[in-house]
Formats: structure tokens, sequence, C-alpha cells
């Protein structure tokens, strides 16, 4: 009987799992193709807690503080729970702005990328590719002795910020006071039951934490060392959701007129690049980092901040995309990531003995 | 005996230096000290797949990890 749950299967049930819920989601309210996008709803959070006003992506997203305490809760459980930090973190924290901005060029983040492919938006591959290339780069940094430094064992307190504040988060989208901002209309205004998906974040952080799925790592691990186990997920997590949007009709293959997308190529294939560099120098997706960041990383808690403070960036400045086409200063913004990203991976380095 | 000390280094750094280790040092066992119960798995997952019989010990701190080659 044990044989049968491995760590192999286990992951694979998680991520089919994982992605019949992600494409369900869109059935119980959420945007098309967005069942869950970790990038998507955390831009949607800083828009509710009024950090950027693009007033149709404003909503304190109950998915991601179920995320984050469904792996407090787990790592809780399991013993898991560590406090730690200290590696670098101002560079996590504009390496996760950064991913914020790439993701927003494309509209989506890795899981999402793959979410749309299962939608029949062929777009997703071109944003795959873009992940792919981006991680090949950063593992040539990685073998070069590129690294962000050691954390070292930090107070506990510490290590429950990030739960205790996504438990704040979690108050305000409940109590909903008058300073909170929420979409009319647009993306913002398409959402779930919130106790649904609160409970949809809890479960799947629950799994993420146990299974430590990376839709960056899958891709990262497959090239670098031929390890297939977190691809296995991401893989998993494709199937499940083609199956559920086939059953519910809403598969539909195409490049153009997909939702909340665009068909820029180029873009679409550089903005994920820079994500998936960006990820890679990280050691994770944003929904590695905001599982990590209930763990008691601390530093993982910071790229969750700059994730956040990237989205306010990103549409404060005009370089998110929207299904228009990218935005007027989307080819700066991802040029000047890109710039950033190859310094810290050419100057953080140290000779491997 | 080779020691690769990667405790408090996050993903992928301790599989990165575990595999130059094992890569440079063919057919000599190679104890690392790890952190977290992630790192003890990634790191046992790749010694495993590169054929070394993984033996895992808790310390205070983390795990340390004996990878000794097969026999063969």
């Amino acid at each position: 009987m044990t044989r049968l749950l491995t760590p192999r299967t286990l992951i694979i049930i998680a991520g089919l799992i994982f992605g019949i819920l992600a494409a369900f989601m869109v059935d119980w309210g959420n945007p098309s193709n967005m069942g869950i996008c970790i990038a998507c709803f955390l831009r949607d959070i800083s828009g509710g807690l009024g950090l950027h006003r693009a007033g149709v992506v404003q909503y304190l997203r109950p998915e991601i503080m179920g995320l984050a305490l469904g792996a407090f809760a787990s790592a809780l459980s399991f013993r898991e729970f560590r406090a730690r930090g200290g590696s670098a973190p101002i560079v996590r924290f504009l390496l996760g702005a950064f991913v914020m901005i790439g993701a927003l060029v494309f509209l989506g983040c890795p899981v999402r990328a793959v979410l749309r492919l299962a939608g029949g938006d062929l777009n997703g591959i071109t944003a795959l590719a873009g992940v792919v290339v981006g991680a090949g780069v950063g593992i040539l940094f990685l073998k070069r002795g590129f690294n962000l430094g050691r954390s070292t064992k930090t107070y506990t307190a510490a290590g429950w910020i990030m739960p205790v504040l996504m438990l704040g988060i979690l108050l305000l989208a409940i109590f909903m006071p008058y300073f909170i901002f929420e979409s009319e209309s647009g993306p913002g205004s398409m959402h779930a039951a919130l106790w649904i998906s609160l409970v949809v974040g809890l479960g799947v952080g629950v799994m993420a934490q146990r299974t430590r799925m990376c839709f960056v790592g899958g891709w990262r691990d497959l090239i670098m060392v031929r390890d297939t186990y977190l691809f296995s997920a991401i893989a998993a997590f494709f199937i499940g959701a083609i199956i559920v949007n086939a059953a519910l009709g809403y598969l539909d293959w195409g490049f153009t007129g997909q939702p909340v997308a665009h068909d820029n190529h180029l873009w679409n294939f550089l903005g994920m690049a820079l994500l998936g560099l960006a990820c890679t120098l990280l050691g994770g997706c944003p929904l590695r980092n905001l599982i990590l960041s209930g763990e008691g990383d601390i530093d993982a808690g910071v790229t969750v901040l700059g994730l956040i403070a990237g989205a306010a960036i990103a549409h404060n400045f005009a370089t998110t995309a929207s299904p228009t086409g990218i935005g007027d200063f989307s080819v700066v913004a991802v040029i000047v990531g890109l710039v950033f990203c190859l310094s810290v991976g050419f100057l953080m380095r140290e000779k491997i003995a | 005996m080779i020691e690769v000390d990667v405790r408090g280094f996050s993903c992928p750094i301790p599989v990165v230096r575990t595999k130059k280790a094992i890569e440079d040092n063919p057919g000599t066992p190679v104890t690392v000290l790890v952190e977290t119960a992630v790192s003890k798995e990634n790191v046992s997952r790749l010694a495993q797949s590169r054929g070394y019989s993984v033996d895992v010990e808790e310390v205070e701190d983390g795990f340390r990890i004996i990878l000794s080659p097969s026999s063969k």
C-alpha cells in the first residue's frame, strides 16, 4: 500500500487535483483561463489595497491568503516550520518585482501559462518557451557559482509575520472596510465566492507545501539534472485542467481573441524569459515563494512583497499589457529587468572550490 | 572524504553543489550538510539517480547526508 504513495505519485495526484480545481474555479466565477494565477491574484490584491489604481483589477483574492495559510498550517503540523532569512533580501525584493513586471507583460504567471494552454490559448506555448529559455540562462549562472548567499535561523516571531499579514488581508477581504478597492467591471469583478476561493487556496497550499511543487523549478530540474519530479506536477496540472476545460466546453484553440490575453509573440516570450530568469535566480516561481513565505522563510516573504510592489509599479508606470496589446512602457521595463537580472547573475558569484 | 556544507542555501544551490562534488570526485563518498527537509529530499533524489546509496542522519540544525558510490 505504502508503495503506491511514493513522493512521485503524491505530486502527480496533487498536480492533477490542482489543475482540476483551477479549471473549475472559472466555472465558479473566476476570470476565464484564470482559475488560479499567482501573479494576477497578487496584482489584484495590490489593487485592492489601493497600491495601484487600475480599476478593473482590484480584489483581495482569498486564494492567495489560503495558499500561504495552508502552507503555514501544513508546515506547522509536519514540523517543517523554520524561521530563517537574511539571504540578500533587497535583491530578492527587486527580483520579485521584475518577476511580476515580466508576468504582467504576458498576463500570467507560469501557472496561468499552463492553464491558458489547457484552455486552448496557444500563446501559452510562447510563454512557456520564454520560461524555459529564461530558466536555461539562470542555470548557466548557477553553474558558474551564482547564489544569493546563505540564510540564517532567526526569531520564530519573524517567521510568523507573513502568515499574520495574510490573515490580516483575509480579514480585510471579509470585512471590506471602505478604504479597500473592489472592481465593478473587468477581471477583478469576476470571482468565486470568498469561502470557495479560501478553501481551494488552503487545500492547494497544503498540497504545494507537502510536494514542493514549483512551476519554474519543474522546467529547471528537467534541464539541469534531468529530474522529472517537479515537472510531473506541471504535466499533471495541465492534464487535469484540459480534461475539465474540455468537459465544461471551455476549450477554444487559437492565438487570437483569447480571454485576458494578447498575441504579441515577441514580448510574451521576452516577458516570460525575464520571469524564468528571475525565478531561477530566486529559486522558485511565485507560487513556490508564496508557499515558502508560509513556512517561515522570510526571504520568500520579502519576495512576495516584491511581487506585490512590482504589480503596483507595473500598473502605475504603464508597463502592463492588456487584451489590446503590450503597454506603452512594457518594452523598456522588460529590458531594464533583463539588465538587472543579468547583472545579479554575473556579479553575485562565488568560486566553488 | 569530501564534505559539502550547503546549510542555509536555498533551492537549488544544494543540488548544484552536490552535483559538482560528485562529478568532480567520481567513485568517492561525499558527505553533504543541509538545513531543510526540502534540501535533504532534493540532494537524496539527485544522488540516487546517479547511483549513490544515501544515508541520512538527523543532526542539530539539519541533516548530514552520506552518499556512497555503489560498489559496481
